[in-house]
């Protein structure tokens, strides 16, 4: 039984045929202009306020647009990129340790595992120098050495130092220096903030988005915003799993609610198991919390030889330990990049070698890095992440080795955009993780930062200002029957939600659909497992509709709704997460099919058959999805499998 | 562990609220706090009462989302700590635990144990910015910091405003909160040209969002979970002094 449909190749992505270095000036130079005078006429609704948001909508009001932005926390500053711990990299060399543009291009096509598109990623690789700037401008406080110069450190994937971080909250850091700069543009008139209101669904006319409907999650109210375009920052759907790292309410709502209205959902299997993150401790677990990748420059992955040993890790001498990542991969060794040490993880566990609770873990030890600079400069560098395990877990990892253990973390998978970043829809842009566009199957450590504030700060405002200078908007009114229509629907599904009062809450079923994806199209994918994820997805969904218990009423706070709500759309966009990981038969980067594999066991790429981003169009309610492909070309770094031995 | 809960229950801003015991009889030493509330949430709701209202998203402590006075103390009694951080560890099998709203005159009660915290939003907007607009930044390196300076702001900036220095302090004042972002951003030398107006409309922002004075009791830099010092108000206080004379 196929699951889909096959649609059309994707033929343009709008990139000038121009060498690559190129493409970004050309295709700037060739976008429209906005008369600065008549920027205020036009507004733009963005909705999020993290790294991408944030960014774009302080930019956007620089430039004299009228803003009007959305967030569902209480304050902009809560966006989930707070919680960003490692870096942000750039292709600085500030090191002259052979970085470049080129370099930093070339290793996130390769640690994407070659499902990437070329033209974006270069031009990424090209702006993370301007982002630094823009950042230490505005005060963000980078690590300095005694010079009073910048510090950087190595991250996953790479051989070279160019991750700039704040200790181990750079996310916070640059997120604040975001929300400062859109602070000012609130202040001066430029955005109309939107806190605690949720957007609900894209409101399309005339194959263009023109608003959203959205409800305020205070009073309840259900309102529509109109502009001339729409900018979606709404960033990862990684909660699909129900536990993993991102914030509690992070969701895929906005863009599921988009691709239900014509929008591409590309390469929705590509989601990244991130290796270091604190075990799973009970039933009652909410979230997962990570342990920063840059603990890896300093902290050695180990699991007892023998399975089964039981004895604490200090009564387990050198001679009868693995330290499986510096065996296996010499050249990397505890760097690999995330997919890779995932499956390691993984692969030791299920050989009974895990330590912990179930078997579930893996020792991250720091005893060499102590001896070596001392527990001083171990705190000075990682003394946030170190208290944090300790109030987690109760244990002290000055004293004892970490227990670690892969979480989901982060989705490269997203709405499919052009080189403009706009969607299939006209008019409606995507930025940050919601987007698909420049890690492939694998993201890079410290790269969805400098995703994040390249698309927000230089990309996506030349490129929405050539859509608003190249179009016409007429004016559209709340009483537009799209917009009604729009309007009912969102209202509909909330009433349905509340009156169905069934026996199970919002959180068993969002736990049980989790606990398929995980089983099923996690860290590894086969075909047999999804096919039964396939069987029993519109089952629970079914059920869900069915026996969903919502208390409370829509005109309030209600936080059970909001969450039902958003599971509804997670039941929808898991099963084509499985559609996707079932069609694309071969493994690449973060999607590990077992059948698969090289004979040591690792992702085994099929170049000729899957060479291409998997674009998926609605196909209508209970109708299958249509697979469009966009066919990648690999012109400047050439095809290979990847090698961290 | 089995515990009570007695929490603070408030449907609306107009309500006058009252405190509800709860009993928690399946409490786990390594639940977090919020774990804690959403286990009895998942009872109140298949129980079919109303569950209990809190804000928190990240639970790493980092958004400044959660936040609820425990037995009397603002985000509980680990020092440095977040309630979402917050395990029950801390907690004897058999406690009777208070769980109240943040309680502060520029804090208004939305739901429960979530309340209107805008006011530091509005602090922040009346300048506690560096105007850097985007593309207008000289390179990097143009402006070393010296080490000492770069970490004096960064330990300031790791604010994470979630106004528990306000729902501790007995005047409802927002000094820390405000001091910490003055003294990020004046510290450094991309902060200098604004240094003075910025100190000036952030005093000014925080007296008209009813937030009290400051009369250096202290108890803000002890529930603060980031540990921000009381030397920032000492560092405010001096940059409003400077900022007063320069500007008659
Ligand atoms: C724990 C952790 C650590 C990480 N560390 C790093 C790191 O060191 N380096 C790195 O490069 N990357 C890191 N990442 C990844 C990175 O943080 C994220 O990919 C990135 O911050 C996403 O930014 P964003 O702007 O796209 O979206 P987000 O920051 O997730 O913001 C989403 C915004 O959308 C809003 N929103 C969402 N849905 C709606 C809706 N329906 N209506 C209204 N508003 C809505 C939210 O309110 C929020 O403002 C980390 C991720 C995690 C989970
Ligand atoms: S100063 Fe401390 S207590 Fe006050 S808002 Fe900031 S982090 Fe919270
Ligand atoms: S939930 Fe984010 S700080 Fe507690």
């Amino acid at each position: 039984m196929t699951f889909f449909k096959l649609g059309d190749d994707i033929a343009d992505t709008r990139a000038p045929d121009v060498p690559i270095e190129q493409r970004w000036d050309k295709r700037r130079f060739d976008a429209k202009l906005v008369n600065p005078a008549n920027r205020r006429r036009h507004s733009v609704i963005i909705v999020g306020t993290g790294l991408a948001g944030g960014a774009a909508g302080a930019t956007l009001a620089e430039q004299g647009y009228h803003v009007i932005q959305f967030c569902y926390q209480d304050s902009p500053r809560r966006a989930h990129s707070i919680a960003a711990q490692g870096g942000i990299n750039a292709a600085k060399n500030y090191r002259n340790d052979g970085d470049s543009v080129y370099r930093l291009f070339y290793d996130t096509v390769k640690g994407g595992d070659f499902r990437a598109r070329e033209s974006n990623v270069y031009r990424l690789a090209q702006t993370s120098t301007q982002i630094i700037d823009q950042c230490v401008a505005q005060g963000v406080p980078f690590a300095r050495e005694y010079s009073g110069l910048l510090d950087t450190r190595s991250f996953g994937g790479v051989q070279v130092a160019r991750t700039f971080y704040a200790r181990g909250q750079t996310g916070q850091q640059l997120l604040i220096g975001a929300y400062q700069a859109l602070s000012r543009q609130i202040d001066a008139g430029n955005v109309e903030m939107h806190e605690r209101t949720e957007m609900l669904d894209l409101i399309v006319i005339d194959g263009r988005a023109r608003g959203i409907v959205a409800r305020d999650l205070v009073t309840g109210q259900i309102s529509t915003y109109l502009a001339d375009a729409v900018v979606l920052a709404t960033g990862g759907y990684g909660n699909v799993f129900y536990l993993s790292t991102n914030a509690k309410n992070s969701n895929a709502s906005a863009i599921w609610r988009a691709h239900r209205r014509g929008a591409y959902f590309a390469n929705p299997c590509y989601t990244q198991i991130h290796p270091t993150c604190i075990p799973r401790s009970g039933d009652y677990q909410s979230k997962l919390t990570l342990m920063s990748e840059s603990l890896r420059n300093d902290g050695r992955i180990w699991v007892p030889k023998n399975a089964g040993d039981t004895r604490s890790p200090d009564q387990i001498p050198e001679a009868e330990r693995d330290y499986y990542l510096e065996r296996i991969y010499p050249g990397f060794g505890n760097l690999v990049p995330r997919d890779i040490a995932s499956r390691a993880a993984k692969n030791q566990c299920d050989l009974g070698r895990g330590v912990g609770p179930g078997g579930l873990g893996v020792y991250l030890d720091f005893a060499d890095a102590i001896r070596r600079l001392g527990e001083d400069k171990v705190r000075e560098k990682y003394g946030n992440l170190f208290e944090m395990y300790d109030r987690i877990t109760g244990e002290d990892p000055y004293k004892v080795p970490m227990r670690i253990y892969p979480a989901v973390h982060y989705t490269m998978g997203g709405l499919w955009v052009d080189y403009d970043l706009q969607s299939t829809i006209p008019g409606c842009f995507v930025v940050g993780e919601a987007n698909f566009s420049d890690h492939g199957a694998n993201r890079l450590g410290a790269s969805a930062l400098m995703q994040g504030l390249a698309d927000g700060y230089f990309v996506l405002p030349p490129m929405l200002g050539n859509y608003i200078a190249s179009n016409k908007f007429d004016k559209v009114t709340e009483a537009h029957p799209d917009v009604v229509e729009t309007v009912n629907e969102a209202t509909g599904r909330l009433t349905k939600l509340l009156s169905i009062n069934g026996e199970r809450t919002v959180d068993s079923f969002h736990r049980e659909l989790g606990e398929i994806m995980w089983d099923e199209c996690g860290m590894a994918r086969s075909e047999d497992g999804l096919r039964k994820a396939l069987g029993r997805l519109p089952e629970l969904r079914e059920e869900f509709w069915r026996s969903v218990k919502v208390p409370g009423s829509g005109s309030q706070v209600n936080q059970s709704l909001e969450r039902a709500n958003r599971v509804s759309d997670f039941l929808e966009l898991g099963e084509l997460m499985c559609v996707d990981a079932l069609h694309r038969e071969e493994s690449c980067g973060g999607h590990f099919r077992v059948e698969s594999q090289t004979p040591d066991g690792e992702a085994r790429r099929d170049d000729d058959r899957f060479a291409y981003a998997g674009a998926w169009e609605f196909g209508g309610t209970g109708e299958q999805p249509i697979l469009h492909k966009e066919p990648l070309n690999f012109d400047y770094v050439h095809l290979a499998q990847r090698n961290y031995a | 562990m089995k515990l009570t809960l007695r929490i603070w229950r408030q449907a609306g801003p107009a309500d006058s609220g009252r405190m509800v015991a709860y009993e928690v009889p399946d409490a786990n030493p390594d639940m977090s706090f919020l774990e804690l509330l959403d286990v009895l949430n998942e009872r109140l709701t298949l129980e079919g009462d109303d569950p209990v209202t809190f804000d928190h998203d990240c639970r790493e402590g980092i958004c400044g989302s959660c936040g609820v006075v425990i037995n009397g103390q603002a985000h509980g009694p680990r020092e440095r700590t977040t309630t979402c951080q917050l395990h029950m560890r801390e907690f004897a099998d058999g406690d009777v635990i208070d769980v109240e709203p943040w309680r502060s005159v520029a804090f208004g009660v939305v739901k429960d144990l979530m309340v209107d915290r805008s006011g530091l939003d509005r602090i922040i907007r009346a300048g506690g910015y560096i105007s850097a607009n985007t593309g207008s930044a000289p390179e990097a390196h143009a402006t070393p910091v010296p080490k000492p300076i770069a970490d004096t702001a960064f330990d300031n900036a790791t604010c994470i405003g979630c106004g528990a220095c306000v729902a501790a302090c007995p005047n409802g004042s927002a000094m820390l909160f405000t001091s910490a972002k003055v003294t990020h951003l004046n510290s450094l030398p991309q902060g200098a040209p604004e240094r003075a107006d910025r100190v000036l409309n952030l005093v000014e922002a925080m007296d008209a969002e009813g937030f009290g004075g400051c009369t250096n009791t202290g108890e803000c830099t002890v529930a603060c979970p980031k540990g921000i010092p009381l030397d920032s108000i000492a560092t405010l206080n001096r940059e409003y002094l400077r900022a007063s004379l320069g500007r008659k």
